[in-house]
């Protein structure tokens, strides 16, 4: 039984509908990868996860747990935390207090103050600016506080909305980095990426979605081998 | 002759009434974006609240006594309707076109106008609230009312505790997080349904303590006395940048100040006679809005808009 399993989800906007029955499950300790353009339904799908949206039809199993018309709030206390696209920190609240928030639920005050700790260490600068509005960091340091914040649930699956987006090469290696990083200290990962070579050179598996379905399904080492993925995703002639 | 101290005093304590019922406007918006116009009667239903209690109490109860339970059953009442209001009236309209909850907000008004109007006995015409015994203090430089310094240890206890709230507690950053983006709020495991109920709540209560400075200062409630103070106090939280708590208290000081002033002092103008005098106070206040609008529409305190990375 996988760690988080869904199975034939479509989502609608009103009558468009962006995820047209996707499948696919996530083992834990595994990154799996989300790769696909603008608009295939990638951040739909991860927006449905969280419970922010509600699906057309499907079903979504979580640690043992059917998600389908549970709460977005709740659904973080069942150990599922999303970095969302765009990073989405808490521009006028303080770093530590954007980290605290990531921690809302949790009662476990000591073990919190570890995981601060361990945030602050994955990201030194993150510590440097504690008191700082989050409003006032860079690009790169908000996508740190936002992964940061998304740690401090001690999620069983973090999920990651195109977490190099609008990055500049050296700040998208750094996070990259820190991924792989999170990987090797056995985090389960979702990842969305726009960037396919570095998401796929990470993933144990990969989907490929156009336009809401899964039309290429694989290993991360196969999909990055596979020719047609080289042409559409890695630039490749 | 107008003693400029007096005329101050009188700006200072309508202003922090009008802050009072701005807060309620403010907090709502920050959250939910909606501007609730039936704020106002549920300001009105907080001085009926408190004048239902003294009724209750026997002839003669002194107004010391009284006081608590007319802060308390005025604060219940207009609470409870203001929960009442976000539950049944815009939580089914939330996520819809945004002006629906607006053309309801102002439909509520009414409703909840004419119900008094209908359902409170001998509420057809003003009824009079009950008044502190007493003279005035004297202070040398200014002269106290006694309904003065009810407003004066009143709002600077609510906005206090307000303060200290949102900033200190957990539920205060929660709302301060779920104002700022309330889908991530929700992310972060914040029910952000419980976290509106609880800004039209205090909203509500604020309101009602309000509205019991205010009938000690008229002598009296009326169905009708929330749609003055209720404009009244949407501009203070304009004026000082709606979203922000202390721009809304601000923001009624600064229109209760410029009211007294422009009151005491328009009619001394040369030219300017027959403008003077508290029939144009009104006038006055709706001028500072409109030249606020204009110049700064952000209001005093405004949130600059571009913080969303």
């Amino acid at each position: 039984m996988p760690l988080l399993e869904v199975e034939g989800l479509r989502v609608a906007y009103g009558k468009i509908e962006a995820v047209k029955g996707i499948s696919f499950g996530v083992e834990a300790g595994e990154v799996v990868t989300l790769i696909g353009t603008n608009g295939a339904g990638k951040t739909t799908t991860l927006r449905t996860l969280s419970g922010l949206l509600k699906p057309l039809a499907g079903k979504i199993t979580f640690d043992g747990q059917v998600l389908n018309g549970v709460p977005a709030h709740k659904i973080v206390a069942m150990g599922l935390a999303h970095s969302p696209e765009g990073r989405r920190i808490f521009p006028r609240l303080s770093i530590e207090e954007n980290l605290a928030l990531g921690a809302f639920l949790r009662k476990d005050t000591a073990a919190v103050d570890g995981d601060l700790q361990r945030v602050y260490e994955l990201f030194p600068i993150l510590s440097e600016r504690r008191a700082q509005a989050a409003g006032t960091l860079s690009g790169g340091e908000q996508q740190m506080l936002a992964m940061g914040r998304a740690l401090m649930s001690r999620p069983k699956l973090l999920m990651l909305d195109e977490p190099s987006m609008g990055l500049s090469p050296i700040m998208m290696q750094k996070i990259m980095s820190t991924i792989a990083e999170l990987k090797a200290g056995g985090t389960t990962i979702l990842l969305v990426e726009q960037n396919a070579q570095a998401a796929l050179s990470l993933a144990d598996h990969g989907h490929v979605m156009e336009i809401g379905r899964i039309s290429l399904s694989g290993t991360g080492q196969e999909l990055m081998h596979d020719e047609s993925v080289r042409k559409a995703y890695l630039g490749e002639d | 002759m107008h003693d400029l101290p007096d005329q101050l005093t009188n700006g200072l304590a309508l202003g922090a009434l009008y802050g009072l019922i701005a807060i309620g406007y403010t907090m709502v918006y920050g959250i939910v974006q909606l501007i609730n116009f039936a704020h106002g009667e549920i300001f009105m239903i907080g001085g009926f609240g408190a004048l239902t209690a003294y009724l209750w109490l026997p002839d003669g109860t002194g107004l010391t006594l009284a006081l608590p339970l007319m802060l308390l059953l005025g604060v219940v009442c207009a609470t409870l309707v203001a929960v009442g209001a976000e539950r049944f009236a815009y939580r089914p309209l939330r996520g819809g076109p945004r002006l629906s909850p607006l053309i309801t907000a102002i439909g509520l008004s009414l409703a909840l106008q004419q119900a008094v109007w209908a359902f409170y006995p001998d509420a057809k015409k003003a009824r009079p609230f009950p008044q502190f015994q007493g003279g005035d203090f004297d202070l040398g430089f200014v002269t106290l009312s006694r309904e003065d310094l009810f407003i004066f240890i009143a709002a600077p206890v609510c906005m206090i505790a307000l303060a200290l709230f949102v900033a200190k507690t957990r539920t205060g950053r929660a709302m301060q997080a779920t104002s700022q983006d309330p889908d991530t709020a929700k992310l972060m495991g914040i029910n952000t349904d419980r976290i509106i109920v609880l800004a039209f709540a205090i909203g509500g209560a604020f309101a009602a303590i309000a509205a019991v400075a205010q009938g000690f200062k008229t002598g009296e409630v009326q169905f009708r006395m929330g749609f003055i103070a209720g404009l009244k106090a949407f501009t203070a939280a304009v004026l000082g940048g709606i979203g922000n708590i202390y721009g809304a208290m601000i923001g009624g000081l600064v229109l209760g100040v410029a009211e007294a002033m422009a009151i005491a002092y328009v009619g001394d103008i040369p030219g300017m006679e027959q403008f003077g005098g508290g029939s144009w106070k009104d006038v006055w206040a709706f001028i500072l809005l409109i030249l606020v609008l204009l110049l700064r529409p952000q209001g005093l305190l405004g949130e600059r808009l571009a913080d969303r990375a």
